[in-house]
């Protein structure tokens, strides 16, 4: 375990590497997410109002 | 022949219906590609004669890059059938496209920094492959702030496709860098004519991690279209229908 956690001494170089695409992935699923509930709210909000901000 | 198709895809509510029933068909299959290309680069992949434990940065630096590149040109083929045949889905399409490419542009220009000083001995170099991966983060971001600088969606839409479509010329420029000029970085190793240059203990992880990207890049897409579709609908009914209001 600890060998492989020392990949054989990059290990500064290839986890940083692993921990910051992954993150940009999970990133992505949280933004896409937030995007389509912020759209469906406003055209909830729009629908309410009889598209009257349209 | 008949056209039915082609005006099928141009209807919004059709492609909100199939986008929502098509996300978990790439979703999951994208995380099970992804969890096994992970095992099969760190773990099963033996480690390279010459840089040893360092080269599993592949599995991480030429997915992002691949992902950098192949959401533009998406971004940019969808910006201009949305110019030309004036096709507002494809513009919605567009514009879901750029923050997932502008942020894995970030992530392949940092991985790729990881991957530099340990083996070349700098973090950056302004190199011809470099430089243009750089200037595509310019144009995502150029893309983005433009759309966020223009209030109506409509000329939003035409304007920020104009610079997509430009911009795209910048994709062959990136991938042929390193063969055009010479540069710090190495030839292609997988996207090149005749047989990869990695062994299968090492490729397969790899070209399975491409394809976990691009089903995932697929399923970021559907999400975010059906946001980019409903900001494009002002008083449809169909949309009512669907909200449930």
């Amino acid at each position: 375990m600890r060998e492989f956690l020392d990949m054989g001494g990059y290990a500064a170089f290839v986890w940083p590497s692993y921990v910051v695409t992954l993150t940009v992935a999970v990133l992505n699923v949280l933004w896409a997410r937030r995007a389509l509930a912020r759209a469906v709210a406003a055209a909830r909000r729009r629908m309410a109002g009889g598209g009257a901000d349209a | 022949m008949t056209w039915t198709w082609f005006h099928r895809l141009g209807s919004p509510p059709y492609i909100y219906g199939l986008a929502q029933r098509l996300t978990p068909w790439f979703a999951w299959p994208a995380g099970a590609l992804i969890v096994a290309a992970l095992y099969g680069g760190l773990v099963l992949a033996p480690p390279d004669y010459q840089q040893g434990d360092g080269f599993r940065i592949i599995y991480m630096h030429a997915p992002s890059a691949w992902m950098s590149l192949m959401v533009y040109t998406t971004m940019a083929l969808a910006a201009a059938v949305g110019l030309i045949w004036r096709m507002k889905v494809a513009h919605a399409v567009a514009a879901s496209c750029a923050p997932i490419g502008a942020s894995f542009t970030v992530a392949a220009l940092v991985t790729g920094s990881l991957w530099g000083e340990p083996m070349w001995g700098t973090w950056w170099e302004w190199d011809p492959r470099l430089t243009s991966e750089l200037i595509l983060l310019f144009l995502y971001l150029g893309y983005m702030g433009l759309r966020g600088a223009i209030e109506d969606t409509q000329r939003a839409d035409r304007t920020s496709a104009v610079l997509a479509v430009v911009g795209v010329v910048n994709v062959p420029i990136i991938h042929y860098s390193v063969t055009w000029w010479n540069s710090l970085h190495q030839a292609p190793s997988v996207m090149r004519l005749g047989k990869p240059t990695l062994s299968g203990a090492m490729l397969w992880p790899l070209l399975t991690m491409l394809l976990g990207f691009t089903l995932f890049f697929a399923a970021l897409l559907l999400v975010r279209l059906r946001g980019e579709i409903l900001n494009r609908e002002r008083s449809a009914s169909w949309v009512r229908e669907v909200l449930g209001t």
